[in-house]
């Protein structure tokens, strides 16, 4: 492997973070403290993690209605975030946008969009944008499998493969669109095959695995920087809970996850980590037990801070 | 003072925000070579290059979405939808991405965008090219939506949209391109959001914007003859609406005709009559009279379609109906 004991130790840090956050957000939901659509990323954090470790920090990324996870691998706050998810006048969007609308533009998050397929065409305007001013940025799209049915997603790459724009289309393919599988939506097996169509590099990998994310997104940057153009990679992927709270997942079958959550990326890493021994046992109780620590304060910063005042209505809405 | 056509006020307004800043640049189906649908990015191609005057496929979502994010990471694109019918498949990204972002994300992004778009009837172009939509975009906080009828506004609005630093829908219309008026030479601006007032009378207000404001100029004139003196008032730009300068004429002469190409049904003149109602309504005579398009999608026959759409008759009618 090339990276450091620290980054490798980095790496899962960050997914137990997003992992973490994510229970609490499901906790907060259940107490009735969270109102509103809160759709958890957990299982899908090998995607984000893995992609984000590969870009630098004024690259950008665009975000989804399940965005909690690649705000936190481009670094977010997690308090800001929390709070954010809580309708707090201390969120990233002073509580107007909410769980589905997280952005840190000074990040480079440009945001998370709750129209799937609706940051699609947005990505690739960044990518026009860094093209045009030439400055060796990339911007990394993240979408699920739904949003590749979009109209907006075949202009785009068409758009992104005729001008070669430095941007990585990232598909989190986790088999299914809210409750439609892909099977059902797709005439195709493997999704990556469009990336033909638009003349750019489809690439498939294992999104459970972080590390495989990593080279991957590593060598696609790698070519989006020296102006080959943009790429279609697809994360096989799974969200380990429903697409929303009220989502009883009728769909699909206690058998099918079991399987998928032994494929835990968490899981798979951290024991990774401990058979390489970059981490033993105490190491990652440690680790785990700071995440922990870092989501309860996040937690107590957004129930102590204040909801906006309705003073803050009309603010925002013109520059 | 020198006079020249709606299209070349517009050409000269991008080429010289283009000339001032290198971040804006054009983007739209065949504003290249081919100069635009309407010719309004004629010789742009030539003088600036094809990375800044940029022809696209016909993916209206992907010419105003890629608009947004380049407008939100430090560019300013005046993209171009050919016609405003074809707004509706980049609907999604106007209305439910570039309105919403700056608030969504609490005031953290800005998007300088321009989409240039035109509309209107008159070119037996038929119900899918020749819609009055603006309405729809009325509805959207987070827009401003420019509808200019002059050459002088054309220019002046076209230059202040593109500094602007929130995304503007500019609606031209495809019978004002060949109009011609005077534009002075040299640096100046006409300010979003200021209404004009194109005749001064005393008799009747007819409020209107675009196209209709020529119709209305013709309809007064007529009506001067009569001894009805009309005062006409160009919006120039339909949100953010300027409220003042139409109140202040109605209170002046206390009788209202509004005038839109649009349909009667959920229109901006729907919209104007009401702010009339709700802040000068003890000022006015007489209800207030709107003179809207038929409720039907545009027909192509010249018989037809001048049937549905306002003219100077149906003005002129309007306004004498209130001095029965």
């Amino acid at each position: 492997m090339g990276e450091t004991r620290e980054e490798l130790i980095g790496y899962l840090r960050k997914m137990i973070e997003i992992r973490f956050f994510e229970e609490k957000i499901s906790e907060l939901l259940n107490r009735g403290i969270v109102e509103g659509a809160s759709h958890l990323y957990s299982g899908e954090e090998a995607v984000a993690v893995g992609a984000c470790s590969a870009i630098k920090p004024d690259d950008y990324i665009t975000s989804t209605h399940r965005g909690h996870g690649h705000c936190i691998a481009k670094g977010g706050d997690l308090r800001k975030m929390m709070a954010e998810v809580c309708g707090k006048a201390t969120g990233y969007c002073k509580g107007k946008g909410g769980s589905m609308h997280i952005a840190d533009i000074e990040g480079g998050n440009l945001g998370a969009t709750g129209i799937v397929g609706g940051n699609v065409p947005v990505a690739t305007g960044a990518g026009l944008s860094i093209k045009m001013r030439k400055t060796r940025q990339v911007a990394l799209c993240f979408f699920g499998d739904g949003a590749m049915n979009t109209g907006g997603f075949h202009e785009s790459l068409n758009m992104a493969g005729t001008w070669k724009l430095p941007v990585i289309y990232i598909c989190e393919n986790n088999l299914y669109g809210m409750s439609v599988s892909v099977d059902k939506a797709f005439p195709i097996k493997d999704i990556t095959i469009r990336a033909k169509g638009y003349n750019i590099l489809g690439v498939s990998v294992d999104g459970m695995d972080v590390l495989a994310v990593r080279h991957t997104i590593q060598d696609v940057v790698g070519r989006a920087r020296s102006g080959e153009g943009p790429a279609l990679v697809e994360c096989k992927t799974y969200r380990f809970h429903g697409h929303s709270k009220s989502d009883p997942r009728a769909y699909r079958t206690r058998e099918e996850e079991a399987l998928w959550k032994e494929r835990c990326p968490i899981k798979l890493f951290s024991e990774r980590l401990l058979k390489e021994k970059v981490l033993d046992n105490e190491g990652l109780r440690k680790l785990e037990e700071d995440v922990k620590k870092n989501i309860e304060d996040a937690e107590k910063f957004a129930i102590e801070s204040p909801f906006p005042g309705p003073e803050e209505l009309c603010e925002d809405v013109y520059a | 003072m020198r006079e020249i056509f709606y299209w070349q006020a517009l050409n000269e307004a991008l080429r010289e925000e283009m000339d001032r800043d290198s971040s804006v640049f054009v983007m739209g189906e065949d504003i290249g070579i081919y100069g635009g649908s309407y010719g309004v990015t004629r010789g742009l191609y030539k003088d600036y290059g094809p990375e800044r005057v940029r022809d696209t496929a016909i993916s209206e979502a992907a010419i105003v979405g890629a608009g947004i994010g380049a407008a939100m990471t430090g560019m300013r694109p005046c993209v171009e939808i050919m016609y405003i019918d074809f707004m509706t498949i980049a609907m999604d990204q106007l209305v439910n991405q570039g309105a919403k972002v700056r608030y969504m994300f609490g005031g953290k992004a800005k998007v300088p965008l321009v989409v240039r778009t035109q509309g209107g009837a008159g070119r037996g172009l038929a119900g899918q090219h020749a819609q009055s939509l603006e309405a729809w975009f009325l509805h959207v906080p987070g827009l401003y939506v420019v509808m200019p009828s002059t050459p002088y506004d054309a220019k002046g609005l076209l230059k202040s949209s593109i500094r602007d630093d929130n995304p503007v829908l500019f609606i031209e219309h495809k019978l004002l391109y060949g109009t011609k008026g005077e534009v002075p030479e040299g640096e100046w601006t006409v300010p979003i959001g200021k209404a004009d007032i194109k005749r001064q009378g005393k008799d009747v207000t007819i409020v209107t914007y675009s196209r209709m404001v020529l119709v209305s100029l013709n309809a007064a004139e007529r009506l001067a003859k009569e001894g009805i003196d009309c005062e006409v008032v160009d919006l120039r730009t339909l949100r953010p609406m300027d409220k003042e300068t139409i109140l202040n004429s109605v209170r002046k002469t206390g009788k209202v005709v509004v005038v839109s190409e649009g349909c009667y049904t959920g229109g901006a003149a729907a919209e104007i009559g009401m702010v009339i109602m709700e802040n000068a309504f003890d000022n006015l005579d007489c209800p207030v009279k709107r003179v809207c398009a038929v409720e039907v999608p545009p027909p192509m026959s010249p018989v037809l379609v001048n049937a549905m759409i306002p003219n100077e008759d149906k003005v002129i009618e309007a306004v004498k109906g209130m001095f029965k």
